[in-house]
């Protein structure tokens, strides 16, 4: 997890693009600034950050079921749950299931383990538009290329 | 038996909080009732899996941008519904 960056999902565990369901996973950073403010002296998993990663998780299924063609933009969280603490060194699981795939939006839902044990999960909208620029496209491949996605497969 | 308008103006009420009674056949759904973008992927979400029908947005707000037909086609509710109900017929084809 690349916390400064924003990039939460470390690898791709599983995909079925056929069912709409992705596994990933991440292993929270021992250090990191977010944890000298949330919280000094009690270092914990900003709940936000958690919806971020299950944004992720669900955001790449998305994409590689719409084979790259467009971006997806969270635009909904519905019912977002935070059921334990979750702390630097943790690594998690997060499992992302399509629910239904509408014109122009998809909404997805996703939950997030640890040691098998949900920490997390929430129902997500995503709005599907053009990517911004062929710049932010590229820029956009690159990273999912670093998780070794088959974007070239899909996309081209 | 509920009406497709009745059905719709239900899910506009509970996913908006907009008073029942003030949604009317003849309600547009941005312009009278101020549904914002989002709140419309709400209520196309619901309508979607109400009906078993996928609302074709897209194709819609390409066709008002283009200035091929007006927001009243769409989304005056009575002109709503009465798309939703060729959606159906097309699908029971």
């Amino acid at each position: 997890m690349r916390l400064e960056y924003f990039q939460m999902i470390d690898r791709i565990i599983e995909v079925d693009l056929e069912a709409g369901r992705l596994r990933a996973a991440c292993t929270v950073p021992k250090e990191s600034t977010i944890f000298e403010g949330h919280f000094p002296s009690y270092p914990l998993m900003p709940g936000v950050l958690l919806i971020e990663c299950m944004a992720q998780t669900a955001g790449w299924l998305v994409c590689m079921r719409g084979r790259f063609a467009a971006m997806p933009f969270l635009a909904g969280v519905k019912e977002g749950k935070f059921r334990t603490l979750v702390f630097p060194g943790d690594r998690l699981e997060f499992e992302g299931s399509v629910v239904h795939e509408g014109s122009g939006y998809t909404v997805a839902e996703c939950t997030g383990q640890r040691d098998g044990k949900k920490v997390c999960d929430a129902q997500l909208t995503f709005r599907i538009m053009p990517y911004p620029s062929p710049q932010f496209r590229e820029a956009f491949f690159t990273w999912g290329e670093r998780l070794e996605l088959p974007i070239k497969e899909l996309a081209r | 038996m509920a009406t497709t308008f009745d059905k719709v103006a239900d899910i506009i009420a509970e996913t908006c909080d907009i008073p029942r009674e003030s949604i009317k056949p003849e309600s547009h759904a941005t312009k009278d009732l101020e549904i914002d973008s989002l709140d419309f992927l709400d209520i196309a979400f619901a309508i979607d899996k109400a009906f078993n029908i996928k609302l074709p947005l897209e194709q819609w707000t390409q066709e008002v941008n283009d200035g091929q037909a007006s927001t009243e086609k769409y989304f005056v509710l009575k002109n709503l519904s009465t798309r939703i109900d060729e959606l159906v017929a097309a699908k029971g084809a």
